[in-house]
């Protein structure tokens, strides 16, 4: 019996091994035909690697490749990394080599849409990042209410109305930081609907999201029709300006990336830290966790298994509120109907593929929001795409990293699930 | 010693029963829209400034703006009666028309909520959740209008059968990229189909963009070509009144719907794995197959909604030509509790009510948005059955009323 199920085990690792081969060298045959066929030989890309203005002293020189000869080599590399699978198998760190093989993809991509030009790589990242923030803001959210048991997919609907909010009270109050306060409170607001729809009353979690999503798309747009855009005074509360983190912002190109934001960026660091301490290392985080795990054990031990699902939704509240807030106060200085464009949903996305830890949901942000400023920099290249498949990228993304990972990443037990005393 | 109560009479409860809920949710979902109107309205501000010092004249305006408000929305789905009684009396057919026009107009926007009402529940019943309506609608559209306009010379027999049958398919497959991932890698459809909406809208932007392949020659604005005569669905009274073939289609589909899921083994295996996956997958039933009817299913009905639009109504397809069906039909299929006659009920509701919205954002100048407003409260209510019944003070109706859809992620 037992020789059975190994001999099973080991034929589904040599399935899954041999499936995974194939697809590195496919890709890697990809990333030939697609880039390096039909690039003269002679092309070169240069990407820039300084952001902004910078001293002479400071520069960096750009890094200056042959085309073709970059994209031949990386697909042989994703090839060699093929077979070794096909013959062997990397084992554990089979994930580990399909991200390597995809970043080979994308560069040779880049590569290739950077022949005969020059492309700023330090710009992209850097635009990455603060495309990121927002999706790690919302993704935190997440994390705080899911780790408590309750799943939040309102994210969308919270962030569209702190946007709004932000925008609206920050115009009329001529204050930046009333109409940050004012987003956060409204994110924690309607939060506390969604808690008390799904704790209180036991409606079925992913309802009760969908009603604030509903609720926060018409309403922002009814405000928005009626007010903002008929009072455009309502609707302009400038952005927070943007600041080097003094000493971080100087390391060569991670400080231009990471350390030369607003306040939103620094907001969401400090943030992730908190959330990351406060859910590993603190009692506070033990309960939460407890809670989301297994509520009724939770409960036994004296845990007030209802207060802390209120408290972590209402505190996801308050948070998708900041992250709502960017988009109005730290990225357009106006609220636009419908702004927040599924952004919510990408975060929640984020979760999932960061496996409910903060870091890993900032990771996972960075992937999307990578494939966000994809898109915005391969217009400026004139990349021979149509701007609409370009602007596909990250939901496609957002879809396939969910396909690949669901199955391997393991929500909290509890997740989802009203709690009965 | 209580009389024992009539046959009738509990025949009469039986079915008055199931309708308690959603009435009083409509109603209150609606007052506290019309809140939502008076407390937005600048006279109603202005004359709250002054609340203590003439609480008269506040609630006067409040009542103005809502009965301004609501009114507009009365006489714009179903007819201001005065205009409907001059017009028989003066016996002009213009007049006629006139005063009947609102009327067909709010079938003619009920009917893509049939379909796309009837898309969102054959999902519920599963335990999907199908959020992806609204892109599978676009698709079903863009399919359809191009059967429509690339096919000369079909008889109408062949081409609206044709055009129909093209939006169906569209939805389906747009539906089954989800339904696939659900059933084989546990992703949810609840993400997954909204991202698949926002590859629907840059698609069909790309498809009607100027060098797209959907877009009219020489057309300024992205549009797509008007369809051939004999793919329009017939109309049955003279133009300005739309109404067209296509509500009955609606009312046979969910027919066939109805007998589907409740008279057939697939649709009960359908109902099984919604209620309780476990126990069917204990007797036998293939969840995967299942989820993937469902799913498509579902797109094709949503598709369906989609072909109805571009047939009956546009004749051509635009961008932005939905105004969010799709995401009000999640509402729709709530209030009808998933039923395919609560469905058609709540569609013929949903319509009088976005038909009306249209005239009472022209004349009242409330946005059309409030509508959603509206829907939200009544899918939270429609949800938590519990909040009513403290409102009214109604007793617990005993059966289990808030049915769970979805379990968590990817379980």
């Amino acid at each position: 019996m037992a020789t059975t199920l190994t001999s099973k085990t080991t034929d589904v690792h040599q399935t899954r091994n041999r499936a995974f081969g194939i697809a590195f060298i496919v890709i890697a045959l990809a990333i030939y035909w697609l880039f390096a066929l039909g690039v003269d030989s002679a092309a070169t890309s240069t990407f820039g690697l300084n952001q902004g203005v910078v001293p002479a002293a400071e520069r960096l020189p750009d890094m200056v490749l042959p085309s073709g000869g970059t994209v031949t080599f990386l697909a042989m590399f994703a090839a060699a990394i093929g077979a070794y699978q096909l013959a062997r198998g990397f084992g554990r760190s089979t994930n580990v080599m399909m991200g390597l093989v995809a970043l080979f993809f994308v560069f040779a991509f880049l590569t290739w849409a950077a022949r005969d030009q020059s492309f700023n790589l330090v710009g992209m990242l850097k635009t990455m990042v603060s495309r990121a923030i927002p999706l790690t803001i919302g993704a935190l959210s997440g994390i705080l209410c899911e780790r408590a048991g309750v799943v939040n997919v309102a994210i969308e609907g919270l962030m569209l109305s702190a946007a709004m909010m932000s925008a609206f009270i920050g115009s009329a109050a001529g204050n930046l930081w009333m109409g940050l306060l004012a987003g956060c409170l409204t994110g924690g607001v309607l939060a506390f609907f969604h808690a008390v729809l799904s704790i209180r009353y036991k409606v079925d979690q992913v309802i009760s999201g969908t009603v604030i999503n509903i609720f926060a798309a018409g309403l922002t747009s009814f405000i928005s029709s009626k007010f903002l855009q008929v009072y455009p005074a309502y609707n302009s509360p400038g952005t927070f300006d943007s600041f080097p983190l003094p000493g971080l912002s100087s390391i060569p190109i991670l400080g231009p990336i990471f350390f030369d934001a607003n306040l939103f960026t620094y907001g969401a660091y400090v943030l992730l830290i908190v959330v990351h301490v406060g859910l590993f290392y603190t009692r506070w985080g033990l309960r939460v966790r407890a809670v989301g795990e297994h509520p009724k054990a939770a409960d036994t031990l004296g845990i007030n298994v209802f207060r802390v699902r209120y408290v972590n939704v209402v505190l996801g509240g308050l948070v998708a509120g900041f992250g709502g807030a960017y988009f109005t106060l730290g990225s357009v200085g106006r609220f636009d109907e419908y702004m927040t464009a599924g952004r919510g949903f990408i975060s929640l996305a984020a979760v999932i593929f960061g496996k409910w830890n903060p870091f890993g949901a900032f990771g996972a942000s960075l992937i999307f929001g990578f494939a966000e400023s994809l898109q915005l920099k391969l217009a400026i290249l004139k990349v021979p795409i149509p701007s609409q498949f370009l602007l596909m990228a990250p939901y496609i993304v957002t879809m396939i990293v969910l396909a690949g990972l669901i199955g391997r990443a393991v929500a909290p037990a509890a997740d989802g699930q009203p709690y009965e005393k | 010693m209580t009389a024992a109560p009539s046959p009738s009479s509990n025949r009469w409860q039986r079915l008055l029963q199931p309708m308690v809920i959603p009435a009083l949710s409509m109603l209150t979902a609606l007052i506290v829209g019309s809140l939502v109107i008076a407390l937005t309205d600048l006279d109603v501000l202005a004359a709250l400034r002054n609340f203590f010092s003439a609480p008269g004249v506040a609630l006067s305006a409040m009542w103005n703006a809502i009965a301004k408000a609501y009114g507009a929305l009365f006489e714009g789905s179903l007819g201001s009666p005065a205009t409907i009684i001059a017009a028989l009396q003066s016996g002009d057919p213009q007049a006629i028309t006139n005063a009947f026009y609102p009327f067909f107009d709010s079938l003619v926007t009920a009917t893509p909520y049939i379909f796309a009402g009837l898309a969102v529940a054959i999902g519920f019943r599963c335990g999907l959740f199908n959020i992806g309506v609204e892109g599978q609608l676009y698709i079903g559209a863009m399919c359809s209008v191009w059967v429509g306009f690339t096919f000369t010379g079909l008889p109408a027999i062949v081409h609206i059968p044709l055009a129909m049958l093209a939006g169906a398919a569209g939805g389906a497959a747009w539906a089954f990229i989800p339904a696939i991932l659900k059933a084989k890698t546990g992703a949810h459809e609840v993400i997954n189909t909204i991202m698949m909406n926002y590859i629907a809208f840059r698609l069909s932007e790309w498809l009607l963009s100027n060098r797209g392949p959907l877009a009219r020659p020489g057309s300024p604005v992205p549009v797509s070509p008007f369809i051939e005569k004999s793919a329009e669905l017939p109309q049955f009274f003279p133009d300005p009144i739309r109404f067209h073939l296509g509500f009955f289609i609606a009312l046979g589909v969910a027919a066939f719907i109805y007998w589907f899921l409740f008279k057939t083994t697939l649709g009960f295996e359908l109902r099984t794995v919604g209620a309780n996956p476990n126990a069917a997958k204990y007797a036998g039933m293939n969840i995967t197959r299942n989820i993937l009817i469902a799913m498509c299913l579902s797109g094709a009905l949503a598709g369906l909604a989609g072909a109805n639009e571009v047939l009956g109504v546009n004749h051509n397809l635009a961008l932005a030509f939905s105004s969010g069906y799709g995401f009000d039909s999640i509402a729709l299929a709530l209030l009808g509790k998933s039923h395919p006659l609560g469905v058609v009920l709540s569609a013929l509701l949903f319509g009088t009510l976005r038909s009306g919205a249209t005239r009472m954002q022209n004349v009242a100048r409330i946005p059309i948005d409030i509508i959603s407003v509206i829907q939200a409260l009544i899918i939270a209510f429609i949800a938590a059955p519990a909040i009513i019944r403290t409102l009214y003070r109604l007793k617990d109706g005993g059966e289990g009323e808030g049915a769970v859809f979805t379990r968590g992620w990817g379980k």
